[in-house]
């Protein structure tokens, strides 16, 4: 068993963000059931900028606290500068993951640009509607 | 409050044990093999407990050999018997639920040119003795089977394992580590030529075990040194140790509630909606509970409950240094995403039925609460 630093644990037990949020315009969906990791991250943006947040996520502590961590980076960000959000900024915030979690458990930087690309595509879709 | 539900990894050492081993510290520490009166007491304490012991499980004093665990008694009977009997053959049964102690040795032994059949069990952990007999060939020198296994509680037909042994002329092992003090063992009726046995897991200290080995079963030693243990395990004999592994098994002979605590939380949890039991419904370790708790995951399951003070164990793959689930859940059939969550909650003849009380509210918050933070719990 992995021993995790006290902001991890502070993120696993009191997670922020949590849940679907009422009102959301996209969501990204990473991980896989097999491995026991799977975030959902929904976005809702208004004038280009997160301005609610929140997740859904089966997995370990480090997989729930990446998640919450995640939002909280990533809320009242503009499209731009949450993009830039990456997994070692995850993992820095967090005061560090043990090294076997680096890799599977730490997708939520990647859940939160699936979310944004999805976005940026629906979007897209509607302005072809529309024009 | 602190709740210790992991008696499956290790136990408790009970105080009246302690007490015991005390005196063979600070007194009566001379060496067994000294001929002077501080060797002889230490000695004669050894006996007495050996001859204890062979009475426990119905074998002879000789047939009792003291080791540093059950890992080793697994290591010395297996590698053992391999190198005594290599001439008559190379071919090792075993299941593909062992204890690693087991499974290491016997993947080690397939580098060397031995061959292995691991058997599998069904969806309760059973073996199947018509394929057990099958597997038996003119080249088998060893069938090594668990009595009970460690993360699922199952227990197996011993004696029909001991009988196609005996029949067949092949060796017979057991990995009775988990079994041991907790159900009736008697190498006699079972036809059991070879048995592990560890006094760590039943309020006895650690680093002591045993190897029970029928009087004419032929084992090369793989501890060579000053020849202690009819040369099967050299090494300065562990005084203390063994008189409280005795004492220990002395004690296990006490009544206790364990069984009634068992059901009781088997019951509880499988209230808990799409909860499933893992390991055999009655033919279980009367100390064993295993459950899958599926769209969650059993390391956050476990460190939910360490908060409230409460220690299990889980076989997830999140919670192993492999990211595998657990080679067990595995071989029972449980797809990965099912056997990520699964808790193993082992009591002890010291746990309390407040304290099963204190883990079944916990463990329901703390399941409904990680399930409402599932993507998979509200769209199931
Ligand atoms: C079934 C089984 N075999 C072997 C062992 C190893 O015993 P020990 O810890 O005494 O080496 C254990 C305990 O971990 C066990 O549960």
């Amino acid at each position: 068993m992995p021993m995790y630093s006290k902001k991890v644990m502070e993120h696993f037990t009191h997670p922020r963000n949590m849940g679907k949020p009422k009102e959301y315009d996209a969501v990204g969906k990473v991980g896989n059931p097999v491995c026991g990791d799977v975030m959902y991250i929904y976005i809702k943006v208004k004038e280009n900028r997160i301005v609610d947040i929140g997740f859904e996520t089966m997995g370990c502590a480090a997989a729930i606290a990446t998640s919450s961590m995640v939002t909280e980076l990533a809320k009242g960000k503009t499209l731009e500068e949450a993009m830039k959000i990456t997994r070692d900024d995850v993992a820095e915030s967090l005061e560090g993951l043990p090294p076997i979690k680096m890799h599977c458990s730490n997708l939520a930087a990647d859940g939160l640009r699936a979310a944004i690309m999805n976005y940026k595509k629906k979007r897209e879709k509607e302005q072809d509607k529309t024009t | 409050m602190r709740v210790y539900l992991d008696n499956g990894a290790t136990t408790k050492t009970d105080p009246r044990v302690v007490q015991e081993m005390m005196p063979y510290f600070t007194e009566m520490y001379g060496n067994t093999a000294s001929l002077h009166s501080f060797g002889q007491e230490a000695k004669e304490a050894v006996e007495k407990a050996r001859g204890f012991i062979a009475s426990f499980i119905n074998a002879q004093p000789d047939e009792i050999v003291f080791t540093s665990g059950g890992t080793e008694s697994d290591n010395i009977a297996i590698q053992g018997v391999a190198r005594a009997l290599s001439t008559k053959g190379k071919h090792i049964i075993t299941s593909k639920i062992e204890h690693p102690a087991v499974l290491e040795v016997c993947k080690h032994l397939e580098k060397e040119g031995y061959e292995v059949t691991y058997l599998n069990v069904d969806k309760h952990g059973l073996v199947n003795l018509e394929q057990l007999e099958k597997s038996i060939r003119k080249d088998t020198i060893l069938v090594s089977i668990m009595f009970a296994n460690n993360e699922i509680g199952t227990i197996q037909p011993i004696k029909d394992i001991g009988e196609i042994c005996r029949k067949h002329g092949v060796y017979f092992h057991t990995d009775a580590v988990q079994a041991l003090g907790k159900v009736p063992v008697d190498v006699k009726e079972m036809k059991i030529d070879l048995l592990s046995g560890s006094a760590h897991k039943i309020h006895g200290p650690k680093g002591v075990g045993l190897l029970y080995v029928r009087k004419g079963v032929k084992l090369a030693p793989i501890i060579l040194g000053g020849g202690h243990e009819q040369g099967l395990r050299s090494g300065t004999t562990n005084t203390p140790g063994i008189v409280g592994f005795a004492k220990a098994l002395e004690l296990s002979k006490e009544p206790n509630n364990m069984l009634e605590l068992r059901d009781r939380i088997i019951n509880e949890l499988l209230k808990i909606p799409e909860t499933i039991l893992n390991g055999h419904p009655t033919q279980r370790l009367p100390n064993n509970v295993n459950v899958c708790f599926k769209y969650i995951e059993g390391e956050a399951i476990l460190l939910h409950l360490d908060q409230a003070g409460i220690a299990v164990s889980t076989g997830s793959a999140c919670s192993s240094l492999k990211l595998q689930p657990s080679h067990v859940l595995t071989a029972i059939g449980l797809p990965p995403e099912i056997a990520h969550g699964s808790i193993r909650i082992t009591l002890s003849k010291f746990t309390t039925e407040q304290e099963v009380d204190y883990f079944i509210n916990n463990i329901k918050r703390i399941v409904h609460n990680l399930r409402e933070l599932s993507p998979f719990w509200k769209n199931r």
